[in-house]
C-alpha cells in the first residue's frame, strides 16, 4: 500500500507514529515542494527542518556568497563554506542531510521579472520569505498573491522576530498590515542593528513548521494573525490581523496590479569578489 | 480611563488620539508603525481624528526586516 521505502520507514518513524501525520502524511511531505528564499538566519534552519523532515523537493534562493559574519547564525553554512556560493553551501548541506531530497539552487536575487518563473519552475506549493530586505519581502508577498501562492513571512532584528502566513482567500497578506515599504535606510537592517544568533532558529523553525503543516493539512497556520517573539522577555504574543479592504494588492481596488522592482538600500547589497 | 497597548494595560486621565498615543506610550519609530485598535487597521491620515476610549485594545505592528544577509 504505502510507497515508503524500509528505510524511509524507518527514518520517518518518529511522524509516522503521530496520528496527524501517519504514512500518508509522511508520503504528502515527500511530494511537498517548498521554496526557501534566503539561505540566511531565517532560511537555514528552515531548509535544514524541512529536508529533515523529507519534504521532497526544496528549492534555494541566494545570490550571495557565505561570509566569515554569517557563521554566528546561518547554521546551513560551515567555515569551509566561507567564500562559496550560499545555495551550493546549502545544497551540500540538505544532501548529506537527507538523500530522499531534491534541492534546486537559483542563485539570484528575486526580481519583478524572475520571482515568478523561479515559482513556477517546480510549481512549489509554499514559499518561505527568508530575505533580509524590505524591497523583496514586499515582492515575494505580491508575486504570491498574484500567483495565489501561500508564504510565511517573518524578519527579525536585535532580539525580536515576528511571523504571519498568507493563503490566499484566506486572510490578510503582509501589504493588509503594512501597506507600503518604508522608505530607504528608515527601518535598521540586522547588519546596522545586529542580530542575536538564535533567533533566526526560533523564527525559521516556525515557518517550517507552518510549511509542514500546510502540506500536510494539520492544524492551525498562522492566517490572520501575527506572531512576535521577544528573547529578552521571552514573550510570544499572537495577535489577530484583519485582511485590509484598502490593501493595495489584495484589497477590494488594488492599485499594485503588476510585479515592481523597488529601490534595494544600498547597504543590504554587496558586490562579490 | 485604562486601555491595552501591545498586551500591556495602560492608564490614562482622559482620551487623547492616537498619534498622542504613539508618544505616550514610547511607539519605536512612530511614522512606520502600523496602529490596530480593537481588530481594525486604522489608516494613517485618521490618527489625529481617532481618539482611544476606556477599554480599548491597541496593537502597535513594527516593520522588522531582518534574516538572510
Ligand atoms: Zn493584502
Amino acid at each position: 500500500m504505502s510507497s515508503l521505502t524500509n528505510e524511509q520507514l524507518e527514518r520517518y518513524s518518529r511522524h509516522i507514529i503521530l496520528k496527524q501525520v501517519g504514512g500518508k502524511g509522511q508520503e504528502k511531505l515527500l511530494n511537498g515542494k517548498v521554496l526557501v528564499i534566503g539561505t540566511g538566519g531565517l532560511g537555514s534552519p528552515a531548509a535544514m527542518y524541512l529536508a529533515a523532515a523529507g519534504v521532497g523537493t526544496i528549492g534555494l534562493v541566494d545570490y550571495d556568497v557565505v561570509d566569515l559574519s554569517n557563521l554566528q547564525r546561518q547554521i546551513i553554512h560551515k567555515t569551509s563554506s566561507v567564500g562559496k556560493n550560499k545555495v551550493d553551501s546549502g545544497r551540500a548541506t540538505i544532501e548529506a542531510l537527507n538523500p530522499d531530497v531534491k534541492v534546486h539552487t537559483y542563485q539570484e536575487l528575486v526580481r519583478a521579472d524572475n520571482i515568478l518563473d523561479i515559482i513556477r519552475d517546480q510549481d512549489y506549493d509554499f514559499l518561505i520569505d527568508a530575505t533580509d530586505n524590505f524591497p523583496a519581502k514586499f515582492l515575494i508577498n505580491d508575486a504570491c498573491v498574484m500567483a495565489k501562492k501561500p508564504f510565511s513571512h517573518a524578519g527579525i532584528i536585535r532580539f525580536q522576530g515576528q511571523t504571519m502566513t498568507y493563503v490566499p482567500g484566506q486572510g490578510p497578506c503582509y501589504r493588509c498590515v503594512f501597506p507600503e515599504m518604508p522608505p530607504k535606510d528608515a527601518v535598521p537592517t540586522c547588519r546596522e542593528a545586529g542580530i542575536i544568533g538564535v533567533m533566526g532558529g526560533v523564527i525559521g523553525t516556525l515557518q517550517a513548521t507552518e510549511a509542514i503543516k500546510y502540506i500536510l493539512g494539520i492544524g492551525d497556520l498562522l492566517t490572520g494573525y501575527l506572531l512576535t517573539y521577544d528573547a529578552l522577555t521571552m514573550q510570544f504574543r499572537k495577535i489577530k490581523i484583519p485582511r485590509n479592504p484598502n490593501c493595495p494588492v489584495c484589497g477590494d481596488h488594488p492599485t499594485v496590479t503588476k510585479l515592481v522592482d523597488y529601490e534595494q538600500p544600498a547597504c543590504d547589497l554587496r558586490k562579490k569578489g | 480611563m485604562t486601555i491595552t497597548v501591545n498586551g500591556k494595560s495602560l492608564e490614562l486621565e482622559k482620551p487623547i488620539n492616537l498619534n498622542e498615543l504613539l508618544v505616550v506610550a514610547k511607539a519605536d519609530q512612530p511614522e512606520y508603525v502600523t496602529v490596530e485598535r480593537n481588530g481594525e487597521f486604522v489608516d494613517h491620515k485618521g490618527f489625529v481624528s481617532t481618539f482611544v476610549a476606556d477599554g480599548d485594545t491597541i496593537e502597535f505592528l513594527y516593520f522588522m526586516g531582518g534574516g538572510a544577509a
